[in-house]
């Protein structure tokens, strides 16, 4: 069973539209505070976790299918190169997959030990920097946007690793802020550090 | 009234100095219960300073920091957010017990993933943005 779950804190309204293109017969859930975030220690989209028939984590959070490519590509007309755009269909197309065979083999399943090692700790900024996100987007949804903002702010100041905290600010802010200058500009200090961290399959 | 945001809910409290509240108020929103030895849940109970407890109320701001949770405010000191605390958010995940949660769909039909025991999920995040 697939779940999506839209990271999307103007609501349902602004996800529908690639729900309906998506025509899935899955459960799309629309996550306004980010709470899966929280309960997940999740940081960008998309990622996933795999669960078993007991309700158990065999895959901790994960990059699902995205890849670093479109960092390299041209600014000016939005495109990556063929090569680039050819890799990462393939990234893609391993990580569905994997994720087939584990659903009729149970492969790429990690045992708990190997699991437990790949999860991400929580600290007490992080912990802050939730209850600072989920006071921004009340405050916001309640007509104080101005002070929504600096708690969204102080979110990403705690938490500067979760792209989420800041790129649903930035939406919040302006559609379309989340892909604009400031977004490029924090990926290029990003340096040799990954966006999106290969899954280790 | 004071809004308090927890993790999974929202309540309206008569509160003063912060987050000093009635005993009740302070269950309804925490879900830990004011006894002589402390504010307890179940079996266990967390002792509370003289300064943060008194007959008729507690200081729920500061029963939540002992706890490790975060407790934020706005600007005007009316909306506030009580955090969950990393140590249980660490110790949840790293039991590998999959955190259930309960999200509406986009008909607004409430789903939760323990409907899906027995199943495999594939649990996984998007976004417009």
């Amino acid at each position: 069973m697939v779940v999506a779950v839209a990271e999307e804190s103007r609501g349902a309204d602004q996800a529908r539209p690639w729900i309906d293109q998506a025509r899935s017969d899955y459960w799309q859930l629309i996550d306004t505070e980010h709470r899966l975030e929280d309960l997940y220690n999740l940081v960008n989209v998309p990622q996933a976790i795999w669960i078993d028939e007991q309700g158990r984590i065999v895959r901790p959070p994960e990059t699902a299918g995205s890849t670093d490519h479109f960092r390299r590509m041209d600014l000016t007309t939005r495109t990556m190169s063929p090569e680039d755009q050819a890799e990462r269909l393939a990234a893609r197309q391993a990580y569905m997959e994997a994720v087939r065979a584990w659903v009729t083999t149970g492969k790429h399943a990690l045992p708990a030990d190997a699991a437990r090692m790949n999860l991400a700790k929580v600290t007490p900024e992080i912990a802050e920097a939730r209850a600072r996100f989920r006071l921004g987007v009340w405050l916001r949804a309640n007509g104080r946007a101005a002070e929504g903002d600096l708690q969204m702010a102080e979110a990403s100041r705690l938490y500067p690793e979760s792209w989420s905290l800041w790129r649903q600010a930035a939406d919040l802010d302006e559609v379309g802020k989340a892909g604009g200058p400031e977004f490029w500009k924090r990926v290029q200090a990003l340096g040799e550090k990954p966006y999106y961290p290969p899954p280790k399959l | 009234m004071t809004r308090i945001l927890t993790p999974l809910e929202e309540h309206d409290v008569a509160t003063h100095d912060g987050l000093w509240m009635s005993p009740a108020d302070a269950e309804a929103v925490t879900g830990w219960t004011l006894k002589p030895e402390g504010m307890c849940r179940a079996e266990l109970c967390v002792p509370l300073p003289s300064s943060a407890a008194r007959a008729d109320e507690v200081d729920v701001a500061a029963f939540w920091q002992k706890l490790g949770g975060p407790v934020v405010a706005s600007e005007q000191r009316d909306v506030w957010a009580l955090g969950a605390p990393a140590d249980e958010r660490n110790a949840a995940l790293e039991g590998l017990e999959a955190p259930d949660f309960t999200l509406p769909d986009v008909d607004g039909v409430p789903r939760s993933l323990s409907q899906l025991r027995g199943k495999k999920v594939f649990l996984a995040t998007w976004a417009s943005w």
